[in-house]
């Protein structure tokens, strides 16, 4: 099935954040700070006040006071970092360069953009400390690890500590990811609107209706209800809008200060330095194993850079712990805060880090060992998970490492670095595997009867592009036994029925059984329908009654036969509104999408230039509600693989404590000429577990896995190990 | 070509009423000159502005999508912001004003260009088509809008339209005969989705179906 927006997108019609056409819109621009760590001595906005068609220029000196704001470090009000976002213009300190300080709102773009250009900043600079490297020896353990000995971010021990430093063969090696930056296409933007004085609408860029209205309803110490938050499309994320950023805050403090709708884009080059990014991570793995190629310990240690306000963790360590048999385990977590802005997750987030250090691992004992990395993997295959015992609710894992093997063509492979080339070129095989949490949470659906004979369903949730209201629809028209055309989802909007924030691959998993338990309740209602206007209904067990093509029919009468449009115009606008959560039950059990990556490359031997020739995406994601769609996810989730792999570094120039990368000339993402044609095997296995609809989530093991297989590959063309991505030509000659 | 846009329209009366204001203000300007010297600076930064603020704008006319629009336009003013702050065709993206992710695309005089990285003012006289303006019209969509539904070219839709714009004229200008060559020119419209396969197999596909395009 196609996608039920495809039109909407493919005509611009389909509305982002910023394009909202509100009467008297005033524009926004936000000027940011020019030194990293210190505080404002003093602000001059006369000039921008006196620019043509300026109607505010607001800094910490006349901003509005918000009344639910906690200062900064007073408040964990998000509930998985310690310490408080960011707010504008609630004091003169600065913590990142290229922090907001004032924000310029005009009656047009060029006015306000012009008019920021004229505020000028004096500052009391403070030394600043933005070099991970260098900041090491001060990395600390996170709070929540502190408070929690059980906190996935804890020191986590089984067996002996360490154990791989006694081993008969081991190897230890450091790994460095660098800062990696969302850069979906839409830049950060949001259209904020005082409908009243206390009542809010924000046309934003975010990935959870629901807890943006959350967040700045209490900033502004508003009921809930009086916010709305609308997210319809969202221009890609990726995670950049899993948290309330400074520039939503001054696009609504703006448009307070004007009383107009206030409009604000980020820039480019705000994009790497306000909301966030995948944290410059050092890693080093300790392995041993026996000559035949049994793991024995693994010690696996991560130092994540953070902002000084705020404790950003991932689960950096997570799959080292349950992916492979290895009885003796040690992982230890640490941050150092910087004076850069907050880290988010990134798509496929730590463990996307973590795999790429622990799948590079795997390959280098592998060569060490002399075994094919694949039969390494065999031959460490966990059938339960080594972290808690518990069973896996499914694993394919098997499947999928033997169908890729086939489409890469691993036959051709040959151990020995370097065996094929053809002219220049070195050709390399590598494989990478990829797990993440087969999460499911807590959801509501609305589903309701139209007059016009067709279902709507309402849910809050957003949809990042992934094809969340596709799938949704597909679920209710299988539940319903409807073609899609009758039912129409809408979602995006915190009115609706309340739904998670889209991320961690867990929204078919959670909004899904809403939508189909909403569904189910309307048919109960149908039912009853059809029972009182037909006495053979009325007299049929529930269980004989069929919903099919459209029509209600009973299993051995012919003439019980009612449409199911008829029904759903009696109804007269009926609605049913379910909640939907896990079961206790699935606790039993340790539940993981699984994906494994290979790759082939071709490295040229003068240049270092690498091209991905070939590249298989294979993904135990459980039941795959929509081929077309969950495949797009996989190859796209490849192509974020190959920048992590091989092109994309945020990188500081440390004197000013400022990214010197500030567009996309200079941070380079994959464009088509990088990307070969991805393809993509899914075992497609109900998971009995985790839903009733079987599925586990696709969005981050998409992405998990696919660097290391450039890298092994890469190796394996080469005899070059690269261990800090991305890996550029020059380490290549 | 269609109609004109009366409401967008400012003709020359409207414009000589601009430089009236103008003089206006000099004049009062020189009387204000016999009151007190801080009550002036006031008066005049205020009226500066105003002043130039209607200098600031010049006459453009263009057509778009096939309609012809007579505007006012500040000079500084790129043919991107034109189309989606004042012609409300936001159809067309803005993905980076740098002329780096190809999110703009639009056709001017049937060729591709990135609309930020060019001012409205240089596109006096000129055609151009935007996604709004690609499809024959009525609930038809262009061959290159169906495949991109039919291949999935796309995921949070924000690069579509000019990816689309760009998979058009890479066809026109006879750069789509292979899967690499079309990779390689189509290369200045980024999709961070990652949808690349399926963009080029939508391409492929009006390309080999040989649709006028």
């Amino acid at each position: 099935m196609n996608r039920v927006d495809g039109r909407q997108k493919v005509t611009g019609a389909a509305k982002y954040s910023a394009e909202y056409q509100l009467p008297n819109m005033a524009y926004a621009v936000l000027v940011g700070s020019t030194i990293a760590k210190g505080r404002l001595s003093s602000i001059d906005t006369k000039a921008a006040e006196r620019a043509p068609g300026v109607l505010a220029v607001i800094t910490h000196q006349n901003g509005p006071k918000l009344p639910g704001h906690k200062p900064v470090g007073k408040d964990p009000s998000q509930p998985q970092t310690v310490g408080s976002a960011l707010r504008v213009f609630t004091d003169d300190k600065i913590r990142f360069n290229d922090q907001p300080i004032a924000v310029v709102v005009a009656d047009s773009w060029e006015r306000a953009r012009y008019a920021a250009r004229l505020v000028k900043a004096q500052y009391a600079q403070e030394a600043h400390q933005t070099n991970l490297e260098a900041n090491k020896p001060n990395a600390f353990l996170p709070t929540q690890a502190k408070k929690n000995p059980k906190s996935p971010v804890a020191d986590y021990q089984r067996g002996q500590v360490d154990a791989y430093k006694t081993g008969a063969l081991k190897l230890e090696a450091e790994y460095v990811i660098p800062t990696e930056v969302h850069h979906p296409i839409e830049m950060q933007s949001i259209t904020a609107h005082w409908e009243a004085p206390d009542r809010l609408t924000l046309y934003d860029k975010t990935q959870g209706t629901m807890a943006t209205r959350r967040d700045f309803a209490r900033e502004w110490g508003l009921p809930e209800e009086n916010v709305k938050v609308i997210a319809t499309y969202v221009g890609g994320a990726f995670g950049n809008g899993l948290h309330s950023w400074p520039h939503e805050s001054a696009a609504i403090v703006a448009a307070k200060v004007v009383n107009r709708p206030v409009k604000l884009m980020l820039t480019r080059e705000q994009m790497f330095t306000m909301v966030g990014y995948r944290p410059h991570t050092w890693q080093k793995i300790g392995m041993s194993a026996t000559p035949d190629g049994k793991i024995t310990a693994i010690t696996h240690e991560a130092i994540g850079q953070t902002s000084t306000y705020e404790e950003f963790t991932e689960a950096t360590l997570g799959q080292t712990r349950m992916m492979y048999q290895a009885p003796n385990m040690t992982t230890r977590y640490r941050l150092a805060a910087l004076d850069i802005g907050s880290p988010i997750w990134m798509r496929g987030p730590g463990e996307a880090t973590g795999a790429f250090a622990l799948e590079s691992a795997m390959d280098e004992m592998a060569y060490l060992l002399n075994i094919d990395p694949l039969e390494f993997r065999l031959r460490n295959y966990t059938d339960k998970d080594p972290e808690n015992g518990k069973p896996w609710s499914s694993k394919f894992l098997k499947e999928c490492y033997q169908a890729g093997a086939e489409r890469i063509g691993w036959n051709k492979r040959q151990l020995k670095p370097g065996s094929v080339r053809e002219g220049d070129w070195l050709i390399g095989y590598g494989m990478g595997v990829g797990t993440f949490g087969a999460h499911r949470g807590t959801s509501k659906a609305t589903a309701k009867l139209l007059p016009d004979g067709t279902v709507l369903l309402q849910s809050a949730v957003t949809d990042i592009g992934p094809g969340t209201g596709t799938a949704m629809t597909q679920i209710a028209a299988d539940t319903l036994g409807v073609t899609p055309a009758k039912v129409r989802f809408e979602w995006g909007n915190s009115d609706f029925a309340r739904a998670p924030t889209q991320g961690g691959s867990a929204i078919v998993n959670t909004v899904g059984p809403a939508v189909q338990e909403a569904c189910l309740a309307l048919k109960d209602k149908l039912r009853e329908l059809a029972a009182a206007g037909n006495g053979a209904f009325a007299a049929a067990r529930k269980e004989d009654v069929t919903f099919a093509d459209g029509y209600l029919t009973l299993a051995g009468n012919a003439t019980a036969r009612v449409t199911y449009t008829d029904l759903v115009k009696q109804a007269g606008g009926q609605a049913v509104t379910v909640e939907s959560k896990p079961s206790d039950k699935g606790r039993e059990y340790s539940m993981y999408s699984f994906s494994v990556h290979f790759a082939q490359v071709r490295v040229h031997q003068l240049t270092g230039e690498v091209r991905v020739s070939k590249l298989v995406s294979c993904a135990d994601a459980g039941t795959i509600i929509n081929e077309k769609t969950a495949g797009n996810q996989m190859k796209g989730g490849a192509v974020g693989g190959i920048g992590m792999a091989l092109t994309e570094a945020a990188v500081i120039d440390d004197r000013f404590g400022r990214y010197v990368t500030k567009d996309l000339a200079e941070y380079h993402v994959p464009v088509h000429a990088d990307a070969p044609a991805v393809e993509v095997y899914f075992v497609n296995q109900p998971d009995p577990h985790v839903n009733a609809l079987g599925t586990k989530g696709i969005g981050e093991i998409a992405t998990i896995g696919v660097a290391p297989a450039i890298a092994n590959a890469i190796f394996n063309a080469t005899g070059k190990r690269i261990r800090e991505l991305p890996i550029t030509p020059d380490k290549l000659i | 070509m269609a109609d004109e846009q009366p409401g967008l329209s400012l003709d020359h009366d409207e414009h000589s009423q601009a430089r009236r204001t103008f003089l206006k203000q000099s004049s009062l300007l020189t009387a204000l000159a016999f009151t007190p010297g801080p009550v002036v600076r006031a008066a005049a930064a205020e009226l500066d502005e105003k002043v130039a603020a209607a200098f600031e704008k010049v006459p453009l006319k263009l057509a778009v999508n096939g309609k012809r629009y007579k505007l006012q336009v500040e000079p500084r003013t790129t043919l991107l912001d034109l189309l989606r702050e004042q012609l409300h065709l936001t159809g067309t993206k803005k993905g980076c004003d740098y002329g780096q992710c190809g999110a703009c695309t639009v056709h001017v005089d049937g060729k591709r260009i990135n609309s930020c990285l060019t001012l409205a003012v240089m596109q006096e006289g000129k055609e151009v088509t935007t996604i709004e303006g690609l499809a024959p019209g009525g609930d038809k969509l262009h061959p290159m809008q169906e495949a991109f539904i039919k291949h999935d070219g796309f995921q949070c839709g924000y690069c579509t339209p000019g990816q689309i714009m760009s998979a058009v004229a890479c066809i026109r200008e006879g750069h789509a005969d292979s899967e690499g060559e079309i990779r390689e020119y189509m290369s200045g419209n980024i999709c961070r989705c990652g949808a690349y396969t399926n963009i080029v197999a939508a391409i492929q596909e009006v390309k080999n179906g040989g649709q006028r395009v």
